[in-house]
């Protein structure tokens, strides 16, 4: 009990630092942060719009007031959702915005990275139930290989080859002309063939930290004493890797797989960003190009709240599975 | 650590004294020796030097300016630019060539200031232990899940100038919390030490023993977070300055992929201006993951090889 009692405490904790991290960003610069945006908004070209102002004044609290009211009306807006209203697509609310993205991000990384996780922990095991054979070094000198690419130039390069030369899928968006959003099954279709090659470029990496983390952690509990025992005691060589090594050594994994998930959604916003994919993180690409700073703000904090429960769903999972690790807190 | 080899005592022995005798007949360093000797880190050095070479030689290697836009705009390769042009007339070789210096800085001046700061946190950390650990502990956890890229993105996008020192201090500021936890866990270990103990009761100041006795243990782990901490950072520039958000008035290979994609480098056929950023990145990734098998092997002498 004392085990997810601390690591709720650490959310709790980690999540108010999240907050106050979004509300300080904007204020880091000199002067007053609400006229630094709307002079620099100046500087462009472009006339300044009075929307998007209001929308920034809104954004960081009454200019006047002193930054621990201002900090007060932030944190009560966070509770209450509201995070104004974005001024790239007037007149829609930033929380409206999210919940038109979050569907496109949840699902690709979703699905994309279950897949990854799963296979890259049992490509590891196998590497490490066939050690030191050529298995081992193909996966694992593979995986270090593939590792070294940047993964957003092989997206690119996906485009060019699948998309462009051989002209099998679509180049970028969510779905094509032919088809609106909703519950049909030409969307659904149109929709997964476009997700096609954003998904193949995030499995692409997405197994590597897996397969070698797994590798690692099962060639040394293969070397334990329980599993030398078993051993000698005849079990067959696959049941001792299965359920003395495997099931073991996959545990560390677990708890990776939330402190990665940070990582991937930055890979996300690169990959969105190339597939001009409707999600979170091409939104908040844009967000940043328009200068749209409400949204951006909003965004960030999303996307770090997201990993934050995340990360205290893997650490509760992780209690659940290993018992030493609760007993080690109680002691 | 992906490679192991059997456990041979007396090989690896024989094989230390080898290299020790190897290092005094030649006047170079044992670390250098061992390094040397494992073959996968023996590759990873020449191709480094390669890379090092043609960042510090770029102006006499590089056939023009790397912003010389006097040729003909979007050519592919051709007798005088051996990489074709970019959209804007500019030489493809010539960027490339630049390009090594952009990430080789970028990786040695973030790699180096977010090893000092893991360093410092991680040291006072797990040396200190009590309060001071239970809240560095926290803002190492905290910077660990906090989102890198979207961190930097927010942090680039309020920056009043965007200069390659602006990226550097990004990536270093979002990047040194996984070093420092394995800092402060090799520090736990090796405070309670004898050595240490004696250390303190010869009256040794906190700093003296950190500096003295608990650092020199450390080298290896030094060594290997601060290639990581490289990595990460020449991988966080490519993609900053890939999403638009580097330098614009430095060359590197993420703007020069950035300028690909947007210059329509896949409609008009430039395979060369596409590929070429591309593998010249992942060639001194690889060139650094080769050198770390041998790090590795510097605090392991099972991984050793001859």
């Amino acid at each position: 009990m004392r085990y997810f009692l601390r690591r709720a405490g650490f959310f709790l904790a980690t999540l108010w630092a999240a907050i106050t991290l979004n509300f300080l960003i904007p204020r880091l610069q000199p002067g007053d942060p609400a006229e630094a945006i709307v002079s620099r908004l100046g500087g462009q070209s472009q006339a300044i719009d009075p929307a998007q102002v209001e929308s920034i004044r809104k954004m960081l609290g009454t200019p006047d007031g002193n930054l621990l009211t201002q900090y007060g009306d932030y944190l009560a807006a966070v509770a209450r959702g509201d995070f104004g209203i974005s001024y790239t697509y007037f007149p829609y609310s930033v929380t409206h915005m999210i919940g038109q993205g979050l569907p496109w991000t949840l699902i690709l990384v979703g699905v994309t990275q279950v897949v990854s996780f799963v296979a890259g922990t049992l490509l590891g095991a196998w590497a490490a139930y066939r050690r030191n054979s050529r298995v081992d070094s193909v996966i694992t000198l593979g995986s270090t290989f593939v590792g070294t690419l940047p993964f957003f130039w092989l997206a690119l390069v996906l485009i060019y080859v699948f998309a462009i030369t051989l002209n099998w899928f679509p180049t970028g968006g969510g779905y094509g002309g032919g088809s609106d959003p909703g519950w049909n099954w030409l969307f659904f279709s149109d929709a997964f063939q476009h997700s096609i090659l954003p998904a193949v470029s995030l499995l692409i990496v997405g197994p590597i930290g897996w397969i070698i983390g797994m590798r690692n952690n099962m060639v040394q509990t293969l070397g334990e004493d329980y599993a030398r025992l078993a051993r000698a005691k005849g079990l067959p060589r696959r049941r001792v890797a299965l359920t003395y090594g495997a099931r073991i050594a996959v545990l560390p994994n677990v708890t990776g797989f939330a402190i990665a998930l940070g990582g991937i959604l930055g890979g996300t916003v690169l990959v969105e960003s190339i597939f001009n994919y409707p999600g979170l993180g091409r939104m908040m690409l844009e967000a940043v190009s328009n200068r749209d700073y409400p949204l951006m703000q909003a965004l960030f904090l999303f996307i770090t709240v997201g990993v934050l429960i995340a990360n205290l769903l893997a650490d509760l999972l992780y209690g659940v599975l290993d018992p030493r690790v609760r007993r080690e807190e109680a002691g | 650590m992906t490679t192991s080899l059997p456990i041979q005592p007396v090989d690896t022995e024989q094989a230390e004294v080898a290299a020790v005798e190897a290092a005094r007949a030649t006047k170079v360093p044992g670390w250098f020796v061992i390094l040397w000797r494992n073959r996968k880190c023996r590759i990873g050095l020449v191709m480094l030097a390669v890379f090092v070479f043609v960042a510090l030689l770029a102006p006499v290697l590089a056939p023009y300016a790397p912003r010389d836009n006097s040729f003909t705009a979007s050519v592919g390769p051709n007798g005088s630019n051996w990489l074709g042009t970019t959209a804007q007339g500019e030489d493809v070789l010539s960027q490339l060539v630049y390009g090594a210096r952009t990430s080789l800085l970028v990786g040695l001046a973030a790699g180096t200031l977010s090893t000092v700061i893991g360093l410092a946190v991680g040291l006072t950390a797990g040396y200190l232990r009590g309060l001071v650990d239970e809240v560095l502990s926290f803002f190492i956890n905290l910077a660990l899940v906090v989102p890198v890229l979207p961190l930097m993105i927010t942090l680039a996008a309020y920056a009043p100038v965007k200069g390659l020192w602006l990226i550097i201090f990004v990536i270093s500021i979002t990047g040194w919390a996984y070093g420092a936890r394995l800092k402060r866990s090799q520090i736990i270990t090796l405070r309670t030490r004898d050595y240490i103990t004696a250390a303190k009761f010869a009256g040794d100041s906190t700093a003296r023993i950190i500096v003295r006795e608990i650092l020199p243990n450390m080298t290896s782990l030094v060594v290997v977070g601060f290639m990581g901490a490289c990595l990460g950072a020449i991988g966080g520039e490519a993609g900053l300055a890939f999403l638009g958000l580097g330098d614009p008035t430095t060359t590197s290979w993420g703007t020069m992929l950035n300028q690909a994609n947007t210059g329509g480098a896949m409609l008009t056929g430039q395979w060369a201006w596409l590929i070429a950023p591309g593998v010249a990145f992942a060639g001194l990734m690889t060139a650094l993951t080769l050198i770390n098998f041998g790090v590795d092997a510097l605090s392991n002498p099972h991984l050793r090889e001859d």
